[in-house]
């Protein structure tokens, strides 16, 4: 086992998105019954085929590590933390797609992670504003996630799609969107994510 | 004469503008606290909430204007009287009608089961909150006999014991909380090292948790691919093989599984601890700024200041105490939004938002009202008579005998409740 190489993965969004059924389904391709307020941080891992069937399969652990709270909350959650955004390979953004606020968190979400060397109280050299320069340097991979889909209705729904590929574009990040209550299994495909 | 008593209508005039423009001044307040406080993670989509919140904050800090305006002078006794009427009775519009009718409505709207006849709902909900609500008169002797079923006394009357008994709730547990969250003497000494420390170890739980975690998944996958294999097995010997197998590794899951269960619940316990570390570290820094110290020594003040409060409460100088009236507008109000602010943050979800808002907003309403009864007692005697005479012949000695009986009750419970937290919490740490 200890050859299986390790994969740190952030899933990261609003309070109430649905990032622990998220981690819950891609983990155990299973629909989450009971999901209630995730505390700290509750971690899953997937076994993962990379390239499967090619001569270069190689077979990861992909750590899902889903951080509770919201991006408002006080300093010293924060810096608490902070503790969790070390030596991360990927992170996955989840946003309510009928929540706008939960899409516009995300920037500071991503913030938050990827400026972890800030000091403690959580005060960000640029002021909190986005900036889009920071996101194409980059060496971390981003997945965008939005869920809820079916919520919204029929004739919303392309205004909805617009706006987030806008915020896939600004985050230089992949898309995914999802519906509530998953009744079939999935098998989840991370074949579009690479690792180097 | 004439240039006087023309010089007397353009102040009273200025004055009347005023008094309107501070009412649209205090709902724009409303209304922007909502926005950038309150729901500032949330998307508003019933823009009636925001509008009923800002309504019922501006109309309850306008009557603290006009206790102002009578103790100034301000405009004649008969505008004045007026004004306090017009403004009494669309607040209890508001939180009598209004208020409850729309918690109810949101609350049926998020029960999906009674989506169908969403305002029928909503009219049996009020007809229930006013029917315990008349109940409330009851075990109080808060009327005196003369009053008609349909006056304005019976509304008041109620709407003061519910707010006199969240204010005295209230101001129990700041009278209490305040001295203990400022004053350093009960801030515990804690240093960098001890939160790495903690830190530390609420690392190596998570990375147990992810270890384990990797052979329940590796165990599975491998019995699943056992599994695909066995279904090739043919024969006796076969079925047996593949049914003890399968067995023991469920065995072993199901024990592993415990485990994972077991550390996550520390991991969780760990964070929480953390996070109270950062916290009181952050309170000590702030005790060494000079806004720190300043609080510090308010926080003796105060301590002092309500343990007279809680044991000679009669004891009031009258004229002493309007100045006291001022600054407890002034920091109830501010306590009060605080307050609500931070509860507001920890049990709201984008469903109950609405809800939850509506009822801080009846909470507010509740609150302010019943300031006003109880702020009687602290005004000088000759700005009783308007107080009297708008809200009618309550009992008023009643109120003030019921705050001073639930703020001791609170004040007290809430030093047991400090106090056995506070000795708690060194302990933890010893166990480290």
């Amino acid at each position: 086992m200890a050859s299986l190489d390790r994969v740190k993965v952030l899933v990261l969004g609003d309070s109430g998105v649905g990032k622990s059924s998220l981690v819950h389904l891609i983990c155990q391709n299973q629909v989450f019954g009971n999901p209630s307020w995730t505390v700290g941080c509750s971690v899953d891992v997937r076994v993962q085929d990379y390239k499967e069937g090619t001569p270069e399969e190689k077979t990861f652990y992909i750590e899902l590590w889903d951080i509770g709270g919201s991006v408002g909350s006080a300093s010293s959650i924060k810096s608490t933390r902070a503790v969790f955004y070390n030596s991360v390979n990927g992170i996955i953004l989840v946003h309510d797609l009928t929540n706008k606020k939960s899409s516009q968190n995300l920037y500071r979400w991503s913030m938050e992670a990827l400026n972890k060397d800030s000091s403690p109280t959580g005060v960000i050299v640029s002021n909190g504003d986005y900036d889009r320069e920071q996101f194409v340097e980059n060496a971390v991979p981003l997945l965008l996630i939005g869920t809820k889909f079916d919520q919204i209705p029929e004739n919303k729904r392309s205004e909805v799609l617009t706006r987030t590929a806008f915020l896939s574009e600004d985050f230089n990040a992949e898309e995914i969107n999802l519906m509530t209550g998953f009744t079939d299994r999935k098998r989840f495909n991370f074949k579009s994510l690479h690792y180097d | 004469m004439k240039l006087l008593s023309v010089f007397v209508l353009t102040i009273n005039f200025f004055f009347f503008f005023f008094a309107y423009f501070v009412q649209v001044l205090f709902f724009g307040f409303g209304w922007l606290f909502f926005m950038r406080q309150l729901f500032k993670d949330y998307e508003v989509r019933q823009y009636v909430v925001q509008v009923v919140f800002s309504v019922t904050f501006a109309f309850s800090c306008t009557m603290f204007e006009l206790i102002i305006f009578e103790i100034l002078g301000a405009l004649s006794s008969t505008s004045r009287y007026f004004h306090w009427k017009l403004n009494l009775y669309v607040i209890l519009l508001v939180l009598i009608f209004v208020v409850p009718f729309y918690i109810g409505y949101f609350v049926v709207s998020n029960i999906r089961l009674l989506q169908r006849q969403k305002l029928l709902f909503a009219c049996m909900v009020w007809f229930t909150f006013m029917y315990f609500f008349w109940k409330l008169g009851d075990p109080f002797p808060i009327l005196s006999p003369k009053h008609g079923i349909l006056s304005i006394e019976q509304l008041i009357s109620r709407v003061g014991v519910i707010g006199v008994t969240l204010m005295a709730l209230l101001s129990g547990f700041g009278a209490v909380n305040c001295p203990y969250t400022y004053m350093s003497y009960f801030l515990r000494n804690v240093t960098d090292s001890d939160i790495l420390a903690l830190e530390r170890r609420l690392l190596q739980t998570m990375d147990m948790i992810v270890s384990k975690k990797k052979r329940i998944a590796m165990t599975r996958r491998q019995m699943y691919q056992r599994g695909e294999d066995q279904n090739k097995q043919t024969g006796f010997w076969g079925m047996i093989k593949s049914v003890t197998s399968t067995q023991t590794g469920s065995e072993n899951l199901s024990l592993i599984q415990q485990e994972v269960d077991a550390l996550e619940e520390l991991s969780r316990q760990l964070f929480l601890e953390t996070v109270d570390l950062q916290a009181t570290k952050e309170r000590i820094e702030y005790s060494k700024t000079f806004q720190g110290k300043y609080f510090n020594f308010l926080g003796y003040f105060f301590s002092i200041y309500c343990v007279w409060k809680i044991f000679m409460v009669k004891f009031w100088s009258q004229h002493i105490s309007f100045i006291l009236v001022g600054i407890i507008i002034v920091t109830s109000i501010r306590g009060l939004l605080i307050t609500l602010t931070k509860f507001f943050y920890a049990i709201s979800s984008s469903k109950s938002s609405n809800v939850i808002v509506l009822v801080l907003a009846q909470i507010m309403g509740m609150y302010f009202v019943s300031s006003v009864l109880l702020m009687r007692m602290s005004m000088p005697l000759e700005y009783r008579s308007i107080v009297t005479e708008v809200l009618g012949e309550l009992q008023f000695n009643f109120y003030h005998r019921w705050f001073d009986v639930i703020f001791l009750v609170s004040a007290l419970s809430s030093i047991l409740f400090l106090y056995l937290a506070h000795k708690q919490a060194p302990e933890k740490h010893m166990a480290i």
